[in-house]
């Protein structure tokens, strides 16, 4: 039985390969405009060295500002559901925020902190902060009345309702936000480098898209895909060892 | 028993703001009881019975009138961890297991300072009948069996007053029995002076000394019945016709609270 799990993602994923190959043979797409799935493993391996080395400071970005974004966005979250007014006078304000796209913000901290890694994972931190910081404020408030009720009876004060119930019972939530930002901040990482650096696999996709290199185009877009999922699967993991309840 | 006065209210009044609009949660209402006491709150919905032990709880303020509990404003009795309060829903954290459930009011708030003596969690896990699923967490348990968890854990701060609104009403009606039975147990080993809300006129008549029934619009007190002459030491049958009157009589009187309802 728990192979046959294991197996239809997988078949899944193999037939669309299959059908990715099958149109790239008949339709005879020309190698630069597409290559075909082996040619693409092929060149995962044959540049290896290259990628790994762009992979590098792409992932510290990502991983700095995924862990800067989300360590902010529960920072906020934390005052927002203790001070109403701070609330009301800042959450506004992160809303519109986020509303600039990303991809506008990035010349705007370049011209603020020049071509450093400090822009690069600020961009990133900001990618993943808006969507923790309204898990986290759901999660805070998603404690029961009767628990509020239960821990007023026993006189316990905000810092014992804060970390006796409303953290524990925003964790659910703090992990469905992290798995977003796992995205998101390898998004930011890349985005980020699309403007002033010459490392990185951001760099390499765009480089590699105006040399018409078009199998390492697509090695650098599968290495970045790999970086996300396996932020996504330390995620998941970390979520399994920590949450081992459920709502009844 | 010492007649110390568990509870006493006077021309007790709450109200609340909702949607701009001040509503009268119930109004005028006294009651009294001695230490030790099984008292059973009924009602229709709207009546005020849960609002009634929130204010007796110092959960909620009250507008006029005054509280007493063991002759002092709830809130130091509750400061005082002298309350226990046991919610409709089990209200387990769900990542504790039972006994952490159970050890939780003596890890929070001041217990420490209180410095009374408690009782045991082991013991009281062995005395709602759950010993052995001391590592459970709760979603491994039945309704029933949780809500067993939330009385150990209100019992484990030896409270003097123990205030339970509604906590089998979600059951199915053997389980409800067997809690009760359960429940009358702990009471007679623990004379803890207990005011329980129910909506069940079986359940008023089987656990209560005295019955105080409640009314809507405005919610208030419409009466108070004694059982100790027909329920000596609180004890009856559920198989005797002197259950069945009790329930027949309470149910009457019930019945002239929800008539304020309809013509409403």
């Amino acid at each position: 039985m728990k192979s046959a799990t294991w197996l239809w993602p997988i078949s899944g994923a193999a037939s669309l390969f299959a059908l990715w190959w099958a149109v790239i043979v008949l339709f005879e797409v020309r190698p630069f405009i597409a290559p075909n799935p082996v040619a693409v493993v092929g060149a995962l391996w044959t540049n290896r060295s290259l990628l790994l080395s762009n992979l590098m400071p792409t992932a510290m970005e990502a991983l700095c500002g995924f862990f800067v974004g989300n360590f902010i966005a529960v920072t906020l979250a934390t005052i927002f559901i203790h001070s109403a007014t701070l609330r009301r006078m800042y959450f506004p304000v992160a809303v519109i925020f986020n509303t600039i796209p990303v991809i506008a913000l990035s010349p705007v901290l370049i011209l603020l902190f020049g071509v450093s890694i400090a822009s690069k994972i600020i961009i990133a931190a900001v990618i993943c902060l808006f969507p923790t910081l309204v898990n986290m404020i759901r999660g805070f408030e998603s404690v029961s009345a009767s628990e509020l009720e239960l821990m007023r009876v026993m006189s316990a004060s905000r810092r014992e309702v804060f970390f006796r119930l409303r953290l524990p019972r925003s964790l659910p939530f703090l992990f469905a936000a992290l798995r977003i930002a796992c995205t998101t901040s390898v998004i930011g990482a890349i985005v980020s480098e699309w403007i002033g650096t010459d490392t990185g696999i951001g760099v390499l996709i765009i480089q590699a898209t105006f040399d018409y290199r078009t199998e390492l185009l697509y090695a650098a877009i599968v290495t970045s895909s790999a970086l996300a999922l396996a932020m996504f699967g330390t995620v998941a993991l970390l979520e399994h060892v920590f949450v081992r309840w459920r709502t009844n | 028993m010492n007649q110390e006065q568990a509870i006493e209210l006077t021309d007790l009044e709450v109200s609340f703001e909702r949607n701009a609009r001040r509503i009268t949660a119930f109004t005028g209402v006294s009651l009294r009881a001695d230490a030790g006491r099984f008292v059973v709150l009924i009602g229709p919905s709207g009546c005020g019975k849960s609002t009634l032990l929130r204010a007796i709880a110092d959960l909620l303020a009250v507008g006029a009138g005054k509280v007493h509990v063991f002759g002092k404003a709830p809130a130091q009795v509750r400061e005082a961890r002298r309350i226990s309060f046991v919610f409709q829903d089990a209200t387990l954290l769900p990542w504790r297991t039972v006994l952490e459930n159970v050890r939780l009011p003596l890890e929070v708030g001041n217990w420490r300072q209180v410095g009374r003596p408690n009782r045991k969690p082991e013991d009281l896990i062995r005395l709602v009948g759950l010993a052995g699923r001391e590592d459970a967490l709760p979603h491994e348990l039945s309704g029933g069996q949780r809500q067993r968890v939330s009385i150990a854990r209100a019992l484990v701060t030896n409270p003097d007053i123990l205030l339970m609104d509604e906590p089998f009403g979600a059951l199915d009606e053997i389980t409800r029995d067997r809690l009760n039975d359960e429940l009358l147990r702990i009471w007679r080993e623990t004379r803890t002076t207990i005011v329980f809300v129910t909506h069940s006129l079986s359940e008023a008549a089987f656990l209560g000394q005295s019955v105080v029934v409640m009314g809507v619009n405005p919610g208030r007190i419409i009466e108070e019945i004694d059982l100790d002459a027909r329920k000596p030491d609180n004890r009856i049958d559920r198989a005797t016709t002197e259950f069945f009157t009790i329930t027949s009589e309470l149910r009457a009187i019930l019945e002239r609270a929800y008539g304020d309802t309809a013509r409403s």
